[in-house]
Protein backbone atom coordinates (compact mmCIF):
# COMPACT_ATOMS: atom_id res chain seq x y z
CA UNK A 1 0.00 0.00 0.00
CA UNK A 2 1.71 3.08 -1.41
CA UNK A 3 0.18 5.92 1.14
CA UNK A 4 2.82 8.55 -0.59
CA UNK A 5 1.45 7.55 -4.32
CA UNK A 6 -1.36 7.90 -2.86
CA UNK A 7 -1.29 11.26 -1.26
CA UNK A 8 0.48 12.73 -4.61
CA UNK A 9 -2.31 12.13 -6.69
CA UNK A 10 -5.15 13.65 -4.51
CA UNK A 11 -4.58 17.75 -6.12
CA UNK A 12 -4.76 16.52 -9.36
CA UNK A 13 -7.63 14.27 -9.12
CA UNK A 14 -9.63 16.62 -7.10
CA UNK A 15 -8.93 18.98 -10.32
CA UNK A 16 -10.18 16.70 -11.99
CA UNK A 17 -13.55 16.76 -10.67
CA UNK A 18 -13.58 20.44 -10.68
CA UNK A 19 -12.82 20.44 -14.46
CA UNK A 20 -15.81 17.85 -14.99
CA UNK A 21 -18.16 20.46 -13.23
CA UNK A 22 -18.02 19.44 -9.18
CA UNK A 23 -17.83 22.30 -6.78
CA UNK A 24 -14.65 22.31 -5.34
CA UNK A 25 -15.79 21.12 -1.34
CA UNK A 26 -17.90 18.48 -2.78
CA UNK A 27 -14.82 16.71 -5.11
CA UNK A 28 -12.58 17.42 -2.11
CA UNK A 29 -14.96 15.44 -0.04
CA UNK A 30 -15.34 12.79 -3.27
CA UNK A 31 -12.06 12.22 -2.69
CA UNK A 32 -11.35 12.12 0.67
CA UNK A 33 -13.92 9.19 0.55
CA UNK A 34 -12.00 7.51 -2.13
CA UNK A 35 -8.67 7.71 -0.31
CA UNK A 36 -10.69 5.80 2.45
CA UNK A 37 -11.62 3.59 0.07
CA UNK A 38 -7.95 2.70 -1.69
CA UNK A 39 -6.68 2.62 1.83
CA UNK A 40 -8.94 -0.36 2.63
CA UNK A 41 -9.08 -2.10 -1.01
CA UNK A 42 -6.22 -1.96 -2.83
CA UNK A 43 -3.63 -3.67 -0.67
CA UNK A 44 -5.50 -7.28 -1.23
CA UNK A 45 -6.80 -5.77 -5.30
CA UNK A 46 -4.16 -3.24 -6.69
CA UNK A 47 -5.60 -1.30 -9.10
CA UNK A 48 -3.92 -1.10 -12.50
CA UNK A 49 -3.86 2.58 -12.81
CA UNK A 50 -4.42 4.19 -9.66
CA UNK A 51 -5.30 7.62 -10.99
CA UNK A 52 -7.64 6.44 -12.71
CA UNK A 53 -9.11 4.21 -10.35
CA UNK A 54 -9.30 7.37 -8.21
CA UNK A 55 -10.90 9.61 -10.49
CA UNK A 56 -13.54 6.65 -11.03
CA UNK A 57 -14.55 5.99 -7.33
CA UNK A 58 -14.22 9.93 -6.28
CA UNK A 59 -16.69 10.51 -9.40
CA UNK A 60 -18.76 8.02 -8.42
CA UNK A 61 -19.13 9.50 -4.88
CA UNK A 62 -19.76 13.12 -6.16
CA UNK A 63 -22.53 11.57 -8.16
CA UNK A 64 -23.66 9.74 -4.81
CA UNK A 65 -23.58 12.96 -2.84
CA UNK A 66 -25.80 14.58 -5.29
CA UNK A 67 -28.28 11.96 -6.81
CA UNK A 68 -30.81 9.52 -5.04
CA UNK A 69 -29.44 6.05 -6.70
CA UNK A 70 -26.93 5.52 -4.00
CA UNK A 71 -27.22 1.25 -3.43
CA UNK A 72 -26.54 0.77 -7.61
CA UNK A 73 -23.09 3.18 -7.28
CA UNK A 74 -21.96 1.50 -4.36
CA UNK A 75 -22.32 -1.84 -6.02
CA UNK A 76 -20.48 -0.89 -8.75
CA UNK A 77 -17.58 0.57 -6.64
CA UNK A 78 -17.08 -3.54 -5.02
CA UNK A 79 -15.61 -4.07 -8.93
CA UNK A 80 -12.34 -2.42 -9.98
CA UNK A 81 -13.52 0.52 -12.82
CA UNK A 82 -12.57 0.54 -16.13
CA UNK A 83 -9.45 3.13 -16.07
CA UNK A 84 -10.21 6.37 -17.08
CA UNK A 85 -7.94 8.21 -19.80
CA UNK A 86 -5.44 10.44 -18.05
CA UNK A 87 -6.37 13.86 -18.06
CA UNK A 88 -4.20 16.36 -20.75
CA UNK A 89 -4.74 19.05 -18.08
CA UNK A 90 -3.20 18.98 -14.18
CA UNK A 91 -5.07 21.74 -12.13
CA UNK A 92 -2.59 20.73 -8.99
CA UNK A 93 -1.37 24.42 -9.14
CA UNK A 94 -4.56 25.83 -9.34
CA UNK A 95 -5.38 24.14 -6.05
CA UNK A 96 -2.45 25.60 -4.17
CA UNK A 97 -3.13 28.89 -4.85
CA UNK A 98 -7.24 28.30 -3.84
CA UNK A 99 -5.98 26.46 -0.48
CA UNK A 100 -3.33 29.52 0.44
CA UNK A 101 -6.19 31.98 -0.57
CA UNK A 102 -6.33 35.32 1.55
CA UNK A 103 -9.30 35.17 1.96
CA UNK A 104 -8.40 32.28 4.36
CA UNK A 105 -6.64 33.03 8.18
CA UNK A 106 -3.59 31.36 7.96
CA UNK A 107 -4.27 28.26 10.39
CA UNK A 108 -7.31 27.36 7.42
CA UNK A 109 -5.40 27.84 4.74
CA UNK A 110 -2.50 25.27 6.46
CA UNK A 111 -5.58 22.89 7.25
CA UNK A 112 -6.69 23.17 3.79
CA UNK A 113 -3.64 22.52 2.28
CA UNK A 114 -2.47 19.76 4.16
CA UNK A 115 -5.99 17.83 3.08
CA UNK A 116 -6.65 19.02 -0.40
CA UNK A 117 -2.97 19.50 -1.56
CA UNK A 118 -1.30 17.10 0.73
CA UNK A 119 -4.08 14.28 0.94
CA UNK A 120 -3.49 13.93 4.49
CA UNK A 121 -6.85 13.05 6.79
CA UNK A 122 -8.27 15.27 9.12
CA UNK A 123 -7.40 13.33 11.81
CA UNK A 124 -3.53 13.35 10.72
CA UNK A 125 -3.89 17.00 10.51
CA UNK A 126 -5.63 17.40 14.02
CA UNK A 127 -3.05 15.69 15.61
CA UNK A 128 -0.28 17.19 14.43
CA UNK A 129 -1.57 19.93 15.52
CA UNK A 130 -2.85 18.65 19.04
CA UNK A 131 -6.23 19.57 18.23
CA UNK A 132 -9.45 17.82 18.39
CA UNK A 133 -10.50 15.85 15.36
CA UNK A 134 -13.75 17.64 15.54
CA UNK A 135 -12.27 21.33 15.33
CA UNK A 136 -9.81 20.20 12.73
CA UNK A 137 -13.05 19.16 10.58
CA UNK A 138 -14.85 22.48 11.53
CA UNK A 139 -11.93 24.55 10.43
CA UNK A 140 -11.61 22.95 7.21
CA UNK A 141 -15.17 22.75 6.64
CA UNK A 142 -15.58 26.66 6.66
CA UNK A 143 -12.37 27.21 5.18
CA UNK A 144 -13.96 25.25 2.17
CA UNK A 145 -17.22 27.39 2.64
CA UNK A 146 -14.46 30.69 2.37
CA UNK A 147 -13.74 29.33 -1.02
CA UNK A 148 -16.27 28.02 -2.59
CA UNK A 149 -16.73 30.95 -5.24
CA UNK A 150 -13.16 31.27 -5.70
CA UNK A 151 -12.69 29.55 -9.26
CA UNK A 152 -10.09 27.05 -10.33
CA UNK A 153 -8.60 28.95 -12.97
CA UNK A 154 -8.01 32.18 -11.61
CA UNK A 155 -4.29 32.75 -11.09
CA UNK A 156 -3.76 33.21 -7.93
CA UNK A 157 -0.81 34.88 -5.56
CA UNK A 158 2.77 32.48 -5.22
CA UNK A 159 3.81 34.12 -2.36
CA UNK A 160 0.88 33.76 -0.44
CA UNK A 161 1.40 29.99 -1.19
CA UNK A 162 4.79 30.26 -0.25
CA UNK A 163 3.94 31.69 3.31
CA UNK A 164 1.43 28.81 4.05
CA UNK A 165 4.25 26.18 3.07
CA UNK A 166 6.61 27.81 5.32
CA UNK A 167 4.07 28.05 7.95
CA UNK A 168 3.67 24.05 7.82
CA UNK A 169 7.51 23.63 7.89
CA UNK A 170 7.95 25.87 10.83
CA UNK A 171 5.49 23.85 13.15
CA UNK A 172 6.82 21.36 15.61
CA UNK A 173 5.78 17.86 15.23
CA UNK A 174 3.40 15.45 16.64
CA UNK A 175 1.20 12.40 15.55
CA UNK A 176 2.16 10.17 12.60
CA UNK A 177 2.95 12.64 10.38
CA UNK A 178 5.91 14.79 9.69
CA UNK A 179 4.67 18.20 8.59
CA UNK A 180 8.10 19.62 8.03
CA UNK A 181 9.11 16.50 5.64
CA UNK A 182 5.29 17.26 4.17
CA UNK A 183 6.12 20.77 3.45
CA UNK A 184 9.52 19.60 1.60
CA UNK A 185 7.18 17.07 -0.56
CA UNK A 186 4.30 19.69 -1.21
CA UNK A 187 7.10 22.70 -2.49
CA UNK A 188 9.09 19.64 -4.17
CA UNK A 189 5.39 19.05 -6.11
CA UNK A 190 5.05 22.79 -6.37
CA UNK A 191 8.87 23.47 -7.87
CA UNK A 192 7.68 20.76 -10.17
CA UNK A 193 4.20 22.60 -11.15
CA UNK A 194 6.11 26.03 -11.53
CA UNK A 195 8.92 27.97 -12.27
CA UNK A 196 9.61 30.75 -10.07
CA UNK A 197 13.17 31.42 -8.23
CA UNK A 198 11.38 31.88 -5.16
CA UNK A 199 9.72 28.48 -5.33
CA UNK A 200 13.08 27.34 -5.51
CA UNK A 201 14.89 29.89 -2.76
CA UNK A 202 11.35 28.35 -0.20
CA UNK A 203 12.94 24.72 -1.32
CA UNK A 204 16.45 25.61 -1.06
CA UNK A 205 15.86 26.65 2.70
CA UNK A 206 13.81 23.70 3.65
CA UNK A 207 16.04 21.22 2.44
CA UNK A 208 19.17 23.32 4.45
CA UNK A 209 17.58 23.78 7.77
CA UNK A 210 16.16 20.01 7.65
CA UNK A 211 19.71 18.84 7.02
CA UNK A 212 20.55 20.20 10.45
CA UNK A 213 17.34 19.13 11.89
CA UNK A 214 18.90 15.74 13.72
CA UNK A 215 22.05 17.77 15.17
CA UNK A 216 19.58 20.55 16.91
CA UNK A 217 18.61 18.35 19.62
CA UNK A 218 20.61 16.32 22.11
CA UNK A 219 19.12 12.36 23.24
CA UNK A 220 17.26 14.12 26.01
CA UNK A 221 15.33 16.34 23.81
CA UNK A 222 17.29 20.11 24.87
CA UNK A 223 17.51 22.36 22.33
CA UNK A 224 21.64 22.57 21.16
CA UNK A 225 22.66 25.93 19.61
CA UNK A 226 24.13 26.02 16.06
CA UNK A 227 27.86 26.50 17.18
CA UNK A 228 27.86 23.26 19.49
CA UNK A 229 25.82 21.36 16.67
CA UNK A 230 27.67 17.76 16.08
CA UNK A 231 27.82 18.44 12.31
CA UNK A 232 28.51 14.71 11.45
CA UNK A 233 25.12 14.40 12.30
CA UNK A 234 23.81 16.72 9.55
CA UNK A 235 22.55 15.39 6.41
CA UNK A 236 25.12 15.96 3.43
CA UNK A 237 22.90 14.97 0.81
CA UNK A 238 19.92 16.89 1.93
CA UNK A 239 22.91 20.09 1.94
CA UNK A 240 24.06 19.55 -1.37
CA UNK A 241 20.95 19.40 -2.77
CA UNK A 242 19.64 22.40 -1.15
CA UNK A 243 22.94 24.33 -2.21
CA UNK A 244 22.46 22.71 -5.44
CA UNK A 245 18.79 24.25 -6.11
CA UNK A 246 19.27 27.47 -4.39
CA UNK A 247 22.15 28.04 -6.71
CA UNK A 248 20.57 27.47 -9.92
CA UNK A 249 17.62 29.87 -8.25
CA UNK A 250 20.21 32.61 -7.55
CA UNK A 251 21.72 32.10 -10.92
CA UNK A 252 18.47 33.67 -12.60
CA UNK A 253 19.19 37.10 -10.82
CA UNK A 254 15.61 37.70 -9.13
CA UNK A 255 16.69 37.60 -5.83
CA UNK A 256 13.67 37.06 -2.69
CA UNK A 257 13.49 37.05 0.89
CA UNK A 258 13.64 33.23 0.29
CA UNK A 259 16.86 32.76 -1.76
CA UNK A 260 18.91 35.37 0.96
CA UNK A 261 17.54 33.11 3.76
CA UNK A 262 18.62 29.84 2.01
CA UNK A 263 21.95 31.90 1.06
CA UNK A 264 22.35 32.36 4.56
CA UNK A 265 21.48 28.69 5.61
CA UNK A 266 23.93 27.39 2.97
CA UNK A 267 26.56 29.68 4.56
CA UNK A 268 26.08 27.76 7.73
CA UNK A 269 25.56 24.18 6.30
CA UNK A 270 29.27 25.36 4.17
CA UNK A 271 31.52 25.50 7.48
CA UNK A 272 33.28 22.29 8.48
CA UNK A 273 33.38 23.86 12.07
CA UNK A 274 31.85 26.51 14.02
CA UNK A 275 34.75 28.89 13.64
CA UNK A 276 35.19 28.37 9.67
CA UNK A 277 31.85 30.22 9.31
CA UNK A 278 31.86 32.89 6.90
CA UNK A 279 30.39 35.83 8.96
CA UNK A 280 31.30 38.64 7.04
CA UNK A 281 29.63 37.07 4.05
CA UNK A 282 26.64 36.07 6.09
CA UNK A 283 26.46 39.57 7.46
CA UNK A 284 26.14 40.82 3.67
CA UNK A 285 23.23 38.60 2.85
CA UNK A 286 21.55 39.64 5.73
CA UNK A 287 21.85 43.63 4.43
CA UNK A 288 20.29 41.98 1.14
CA UNK A 289 17.68 40.55 3.52
CA UNK A 290 17.14 43.54 5.29
CA UNK A 291 16.70 45.44 1.98
CA UNK A 292 14.05 43.07 0.73
CA UNK A 293 11.95 42.96 3.83
CA UNK A 294 13.23 45.87 6.32
CA UNK A 295 11.91 43.79 9.68
CA UNK A 296 13.09 44.11 13.09
CA UNK A 297 13.76 39.91 13.55
CA UNK A 298 15.66 40.14 10.31
CA UNK A 299 17.66 43.38 11.91
CA UNK A 300 18.01 41.46 15.30
CA UNK A 301 19.42 38.07 13.43
CA UNK A 302 21.76 40.01 11.30
CA UNK A 303 23.10 41.63 14.69
CA UNK A 304 24.25 38.18 15.87
CA UNK A 305 26.06 37.65 12.19
CA UNK A 306 27.52 41.26 12.93
CA UNK A 307 28.66 40.03 16.29
CA UNK A 308 30.75 37.12 15.11
CA UNK A 309 31.92 39.07 12.38
CA UNK A 310 32.95 42.64 14.20
CA UNK A 311 32.80 41.79 17.69
CA UNK A 312 30.67 41.93 20.51
CA UNK A 313 31.23 45.78 20.77
CA UNK A 314 29.72 46.15 17.37
CA UNK A 315 26.80 43.62 17.99
CA UNK A 316 25.76 45.43 20.65
CA UNK A 317 25.42 48.72 18.41
CA UNK A 318 23.33 46.57 15.96
CA UNK A 319 20.60 45.69 18.25
CA UNK A 320 20.20 49.00 19.98
CA UNK A 321 16.71 50.20 19.30
CA UNK A 322 14.93 46.42 19.09
CA UNK A 323 14.56 45.94 22.70
CA UNK A 324 10.22 44.86 21.76
CA UNK A 325 11.56 42.33 19.27
CA UNK A 326 10.97 38.62 20.45
CA UNK A 327 14.45 36.82 21.66
CA UNK A 328 15.89 40.61 22.02
CA UNK A 329 16.84 39.67 25.54
CA UNK A 330 18.69 36.32 24.49
CA UNK A 331 20.88 37.99 21.63
CA UNK A 332 21.61 41.01 24.32
CA UNK A 333 22.37 38.61 26.47
CA UNK A 334 24.60 36.64 24.18
CA UNK A 335 26.80 39.86 23.09
CA UNK A 336 26.92 41.13 26.33
CA UNK A 337 28.30 37.64 27.86
CA UNK A 338 30.73 38.12 25.18
CA UNK A 339 31.65 41.36 26.06
CA UNK A 340 33.14 40.57 29.20
CA UNK A 341 29.37 41.54 31.23
CA UNK A 342 28.70 38.16 32.65
CA UNK A 343 25.95 39.67 35.35
CA UNK A 344 24.18 41.62 32.91
CA UNK A 345 23.96 38.33 30.70
CA UNK A 346 22.81 36.55 33.33
CA UNK A 347 20.09 38.77 33.87
CA UNK A 348 19.34 38.96 30.49
CA UNK A 349 19.39 35.22 29.93
CA UNK A 350 16.64 34.63 33.16
CA UNK A 351 14.36 37.52 31.51
CA UNK A 352 14.89 36.11 27.91
CA UNK A 353 13.73 32.30 29.59
CA UNK A 354 10.42 33.95 30.96
CA UNK A 355 9.20 35.44 27.42
CA UNK A 356 10.39 31.97 25.76
CA UNK A 357 7.69 30.04 23.33
CA UNK A 358 8.65 26.43 23.97
CA UNK A 359 9.43 24.21 26.78
CA UNK A 360 12.91 23.73 25.41
CA UNK A 361 13.94 27.09 24.49
CA UNK A 362 13.08 28.49 28.01
CA UNK A 363 15.21 25.57 29.58
CA UNK A 364 18.03 26.46 27.94
CA UNK A 365 18.07 29.72 28.29
CA UNK A 366 17.16 29.38 32.18
CA UNK A 367 20.62 27.39 32.22
CA UNK A 368 22.50 29.59 30.66
CA UNK A 369 21.73 32.57 33.17
CA UNK A 370 21.98 29.67 35.81
CA UNK A 371 25.77 28.82 34.64
CA UNK A 372 26.62 32.36 34.20
CA UNK A 373 24.98 32.58 37.94
CA UNK A 374 27.39 29.97 39.16
CA UNK A 375 31.08 31.08 37.86
CA UNK B 1 -2.02 27.84 15.47
CA UNK B 2 -1.46 29.33 18.71
CA UNK B 3 -3.38 27.55 22.13
CA UNK B 4 -4.24 30.11 24.69
CA UNK B 5 -5.90 29.06 28.09
CA UNK B 6 -8.64 31.25 29.37
CA UNK B 7 -8.73 31.02 33.31
CA UNK B 8 -12.12 32.07 35.10
CA UNK B 9 -11.24 32.41 38.72
CA UNK B 10 -13.44 32.05 41.64
CA UNK B 11 -11.18 33.88 43.80
CA UNK B 12 -7.86 36.02 43.29
CA UNK B 13 -8.66 37.86 40.13
CA UNK B 14 -9.63 41.47 40.39
CA UNK B 15 -12.74 42.43 41.33
CA UNK B 16 -15.33 42.39 38.45
CA UNK B 17 -16.87 45.71 37.61
CA UNK B 18 -20.67 44.10 38.47
CA UNK B 19 -19.79 42.31 41.45
CA UNK B 20 -22.71 40.57 42.69
CA UNK B 21 -22.11 37.07 43.69
CA UNK B 22 -24.45 34.09 41.59
CA UNK B 23 -26.21 33.32 44.45
CA UNK B 24 -28.13 36.82 44.72
CA UNK B 25 -28.98 36.75 40.90
CA UNK B 26 -32.52 35.88 39.41
CA UNK B 27 -33.04 32.52 37.77
CA UNK B 28 -33.41 34.33 34.67
CA UNK B 29 -30.01 36.08 35.03
CA UNK B 30 -28.52 32.85 35.58
CA UNK B 31 -30.45 31.55 32.60
CA UNK B 32 -29.15 34.23 30.31
CA UNK B 33 -25.55 33.69 31.45
CA UNK B 34 -25.46 29.97 31.01
CA UNK B 35 -26.61 30.35 27.96
CA UNK B 36 -24.06 32.75 26.82
CA UNK B 37 -21.27 30.71 28.06
CA UNK B 38 -22.62 28.04 25.81
CA UNK B 39 -22.80 30.06 22.91
CA UNK B 40 -19.81 31.00 23.25
CA UNK B 41 -18.14 27.64 23.71
CA UNK B 42 -20.46 26.52 20.07
CA UNK B 43 -19.15 29.45 18.03
CA UNK B 44 -15.72 28.44 18.66
CA UNK B 45 -16.41 25.04 17.99
CA UNK B 46 -18.08 26.08 14.33
CA UNK B 47 -15.18 28.45 13.84
CA UNK B 48 -12.51 25.37 14.40
CA UNK B 49 -10.96 27.37 17.54
CA UNK B 50 -12.18 25.56 20.09
CA UNK B 51 -9.66 22.61 22.19
CA UNK B 52 -11.29 21.77 25.11
CA UNK B 53 -13.21 23.68 28.44
CA UNK B 54 -13.97 22.27 31.49
CA UNK B 55 -15.22 23.68 35.00
CA UNK B 56 -13.49 23.02 38.53
CA UNK B 57 -14.97 22.80 41.74
CA UNK B 58 -14.32 25.12 44.39
CA UNK B 59 -12.75 23.28 46.94
CA UNK B 60 -9.16 21.98 46.60
CA UNK B 61 -6.07 20.98 48.58
CA UNK B 62 -2.44 21.93 48.37
CA UNK B 63 -0.66 18.66 48.86
CA UNK B 64 2.95 18.57 49.60
CA UNK B 65 5.89 15.66 50.13
CA UNK B 66 7.02 15.86 53.62
CA UNK B 67 10.13 13.49 53.83
CA UNK B 68 10.86 9.87 53.69
CA UNK B 69 8.24 7.15 54.95
CA UNK B 70 5.94 10.32 56.37
CA UNK B 71 1.93 11.21 54.98
CA UNK B 72 2.27 13.83 52.53
CA UNK B 73 1.25 17.44 54.17
CA UNK B 74 -1.78 18.71 53.08
CA UNK B 75 -3.36 22.36 54.31
CA UNK B 76 -7.18 22.02 53.47
CA UNK B 77 -9.78 23.86 51.26
CA UNK B 78 -7.71 27.05 50.30
CA UNK B 79 -7.45 29.84 52.51
CA UNK B 80 -9.38 33.28 51.25
CA UNK B 81 -6.34 34.71 50.22
CA UNK B 82 -5.22 32.01 47.38
CA UNK B 83 -5.89 31.99 43.67
CA UNK B 84 -8.59 29.80 42.87
CA UNK B 85 -9.75 28.79 39.66
CA UNK B 86 -13.22 28.28 38.35
CA UNK B 87 -12.62 26.70 34.99
CA UNK B 88 -10.74 26.96 31.83
CA UNK B 89 -11.03 26.96 28.13
CA UNK B 90 -8.04 26.16 25.71
CA UNK B 91 -8.56 28.22 22.51
CA UNK B 92 -6.35 27.64 18.90
CA UNK B 93 -6.40 30.42 17.38
CA UNK B 94 -4.07 32.32 14.04
CA UNK B 95 -3.23 35.30 16.58
CA UNK B 96 -2.32 36.63 20.54
CA UNK B 97 -5.04 39.89 19.17
CA UNK B 98 -8.00 37.39 18.52
CA UNK B 99 -7.21 35.53 21.92
CA UNK B 100 -7.60 38.86 23.31
CA UNK B 101 -10.90 39.78 21.30
CA UNK B 102 -12.02 36.12 22.62
CA UNK B 103 -11.58 36.74 26.32
CA UNK B 104 -12.73 39.62 25.98
CA UNK B 105 -16.63 38.51 24.69
CA UNK B 106 -16.13 35.91 27.70
CA UNK B 107 -15.71 38.62 30.08
CA UNK B 108 -18.91 40.43 28.89
CA UNK B 109 -21.19 37.08 29.94
CA UNK B 110 -24.63 38.78 31.61
CA UNK B 111 -24.78 38.68 35.31
CA UNK B 112 -26.85 40.58 37.97
CA UNK B 113 -29.24 43.00 36.01
CA UNK B 114 -28.80 41.46 32.80
CA UNK B 115 -25.62 43.64 32.15
CA UNK B 116 -22.03 42.20 31.66
CA UNK B 117 -19.80 40.98 34.56
CA UNK B 118 -16.91 42.67 33.33
CA UNK B 119 -14.85 39.75 34.96
CA UNK B 120 -11.27 39.61 34.54
CA UNK B 121 -10.13 36.61 33.07
CA UNK B 122 -6.29 35.40 33.02
CA UNK B 123 -5.14 34.97 29.29
CA UNK B 124 -2.20 31.97 29.51
CA UNK B 125 -0.27 31.18 26.20
CA UNK B 126 0.99 27.60 26.31
CA UNK B 127 4.49 26.76 25.47
CA UNK B 128 4.82 25.35 22.14
CA UNK B 129 7.39 23.01 20.71
CA UNK B 130 10.53 25.15 19.12
CA UNK B 131 9.75 25.87 15.74
CA UNK B 132 11.82 23.83 13.06
CA UNK B 133 14.17 26.92 12.47
CA UNK B 134 15.50 28.77 15.47
CA UNK B 135 19.17 29.69 14.22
Amino acid sequence: MNEALLRSLTPSVIGVLVRRGADFAAAEDAVQDALVQAVRLWPSDPPRDAKGWLITVAWNRFLDATRADNARRRREDQVEPAPEPAPAVDDTLQLYFLCAHPSLTPSSAVALTLRAVGGLTTRQIAQAYLVPEATMAQRISRAKRTVSAVRLDQPGDVATVLRVLYLVFNEGYSGDVDLAAEAIRLVRQLADAIDHPEVAGLLALMLLHHARRAGRTAADGSLVPLAAQDRGRWDTGLIAEGVEVLQAALARDRLGEFQAQAAIAALHADALTADETDWVQIVEWYDELLRLTDSPVVRLNRAVAVGEADGARAGLAAVAGLESVPRYEAVAAYLHERDGDAALAARLYAEAARNASSLAEREYLVRQAARLNAG
Amino acid sequence: MAKYLLLKHYRGAPAPANDVPMDQWTQEEITAHVQYMRDFAERLEATGEYVDGQALAPEGTFVRYDGEGRPPVTDGPFAETKDLIAGWMVIDVDSYERAVELAGELSAAPGAGGRPIHEWLELRPFLAEPPTVTE
